[in-house]
């Protein structure tokens, strides 16, 4: 699988293009659908980018007293998502880091990125930033089980913790995509990651009331080039989780081979099926309200129990 | 039926049968309680079906069409013509908290699969494999049962504990005589009656259902 083939090369290369070009725009789709279904005109698709441009012109202001930490958050939040969109499953199965793209190490690099987030949280020392750093924790502790549980359930019948491996499996079976295990993993995935991404009903993008805010919160404080950099990692981390999503269980249109050519099919699949996801999710956020906070370990316990059983089915159903 | 279909759809109910389960123990608004157990009701009677069609057994056959009637059709409607002005429909404060009966339905799932492990070898077959997803739906049964307040609540988890021995029986037997399940049936039907008669005339006295705070004797 592994080994530095030209369209394994290309193919990683191109899913990091993808996914930093394409989050923001995947995000602007979001804000758009939604707008669209509350009567609002919206502010279009390219929105993102152009407050992204709009942010990094900006002088950049740390607050006094803040430390590397603080510094080095956002850095450390683009970097850990930008590995694992270089070496997921995303475009090609047959990434030249494929070996990296294991289930822990993939987990890992992303929940080191909300940790180093919610560090910086707390290193501001105002009362905001350690709110949401608490309560971003509280979640995170709740769903970085869950995910790795989800996936693990999917891991067990390939005999292989690695992401590709899994694709690649269900690529060639795909009769496995109906089975129970395949759908309480994939509904238990799908709270985790709404959860890890702050979307609703767990946390409001939106909200402008710092009462409510779990993943705004920590970034009250950030101004200028920084923020730019922590919306766009937080826009990238959305396209990676909706797009493991994806191809975990919708694997189709994914390159396998060593051929340049099914790259192309390829990422017309990968940016249609996270458009497809994306836009689902922004018009069932519609309906749904915020959580009240106590609630959320219920529903998050609810998708780890989901996953657990997912595990339990794929071994006593096996 | 082809083998590998029988077994997906054998699995995708024995699933749907096993969170409906858990779907019991995550809600609180005993409406929506009684829906999931009538889904499950529906999950128990495709189980017996997709047996009944892999065995070609029209007495199996007749027996899916028995428990669908009576779990999927009368025992929930009884359930909501006793629910229907029963107060505040909520189970409002559980004995132990969603999150954690969620976490303790985790729990005896591993204990169920420990428990199954050597019915399982005894005859691997696929309908034993699932013999656990019976197991589980007894002991979250059991775990509704001591835990919720509302006597309806504890209608359900009684209804639970016999809808995973029923599922239990089917996945490990070839088949329980019809005359067997007949009387189980009967058995589990007249017991609701007199549950619901008995939670209609403690509400009509106390006002309440909530049988935490029946702990006083009254001449």
């Amino acid at each position: 699988m592994s080994g530095w083939t030209p369209a394994g090369v290309l193919g990683a290369g191109l899913q990091v293009a993808m996914v930093v070009a394409g989050a923001p725009l995947l995000l602007g789709a979001m804000r758009q659908v939604r707008a669209r279904l509350e009567g609002r005109a919206g502010a279009g698709i390219g929105q993102p980018w152009r407050d992204l441009r709009k942010l990094t012109r900006k002088e950049p202001i740390r607050p006094r007293g803040t430390t590397e930490v603080f510094r080095a958050a956002p850095v450390l939040l683009v970097a850990t998502t930008l590995v694992v969109a270089a070496v997921g499953p995303f475009l090609t199965t047959s990434s030249p880091l494929d070996r990296v793209a294991d289930l822990f190490a993939v987990v890992a690099l992303l929940t080191l990125g909300t940790v180093a987030l919610a560090l910086a949280g707390l290193d501001t020392g105002t009362a905001f930033g350690g709110m949401g750093a608490s309560r971003e924790m509280t979640i995170a502790a709740l769903v970085e089980p869950t995910l790795l549980v989800a996936i693990f359930a999917l891991s067990v019948r390939v005999g292989s913790t690695n992401l590709g491996a899994i694709v690649t499996s269900t690529l060639h079976d795909p009769g496995r995509v109906i089975s129970p295990v395949s759908l309480l993993a994939a509904v238990a995935l799908l709270v985790a990651i709404t959860a890890e991404t702050g979307r609703l009903p767990v946390d409001n993008p939106a909200t402008h009331l710092e009462l409510t805010m779990v993943h705004e919160a920590m970034v009250l404080e950030y101004a200028g080039p920084d923020l730019a950099l922590v919306e766009l990692a937080s826009a990238m981390r959305l396209a990676v989780f909706l797009g493991l999503l994806a191809n975990l269980f919708v694997p189709w249109g994914i390159a396998t081979g060593a051929g340049v050519a099914a790259l192309l099919p390829a990422m017309v699949a990968f940016a249609g099926k996270v458009t497809l996801l994306g836009v689902a999710l922004a018009a069932g956020e519609v309906f749904l309200a915020k959580l009240r906070l106590f609630r959320v370990p219920e529903l998050l316990a609810g998708s780890f129990v989901l996953a657990l059983l997912a595990v339990a089915a794929s071994f006593f159903l096996a | 039926m082809s083998d590998t279909a029988y077994v997906q759809l054998l699995d995708l109910a024995c699933g749907a049968f096993l969170l409906a389960a858990v779907l019991v123990l995550w809600r609180r608004e005993l409406a929506v309680i009684v829906r999931v157990f009538a889904l499950q009701g529906l999950a128990l009677a495709a189980i017996v079906a997709v047996i009944a069609g892999h065995d070609r057994s029209a007495e199996l056959g007749a027996l899916a069409c028995g428990i669908l009637a009576l779990r999927a059709g009368l025992l929930p409607w009884l359930l909501r013509r006793a629910l229907a002005g029963a107060g505040p429909a909520k189970e409002t404060r559980p004995l132990v908290n969603v999150a954690a009966s969620l976490l303790g339905a985790a729990v005896l799932t591993m204990i169920a699969y420990a428990v199954s492990g050597p019915l399982v070898t005894l005859a691997p077959s696929p309908a034993t494999h699932a013999v656990p997803v019976g197991l589980t739906v007894v002991l979250i049964g059991f775990f509704v049962l001591v835990t919720r307040r509302r006597a309806l609540s504890q209608v359900v988890g009684f209804l639970l504990v016999d809808n995973g021995i029923t599922a239990t029986a089917f996945l490990t037997t070839a088949g329980v005589p019809l005359l067997v399940e007949l009387g189980v049936s009967l058995d589990v039907l007249f017991a609701v009656l007199v549950l619901q008669l008995l939670a209609t005339r403690i509400r009509d006295t106390f006002g309440d259902t909530d049988l935490d705070e029946l702990q006083e004797l009254h001449d």
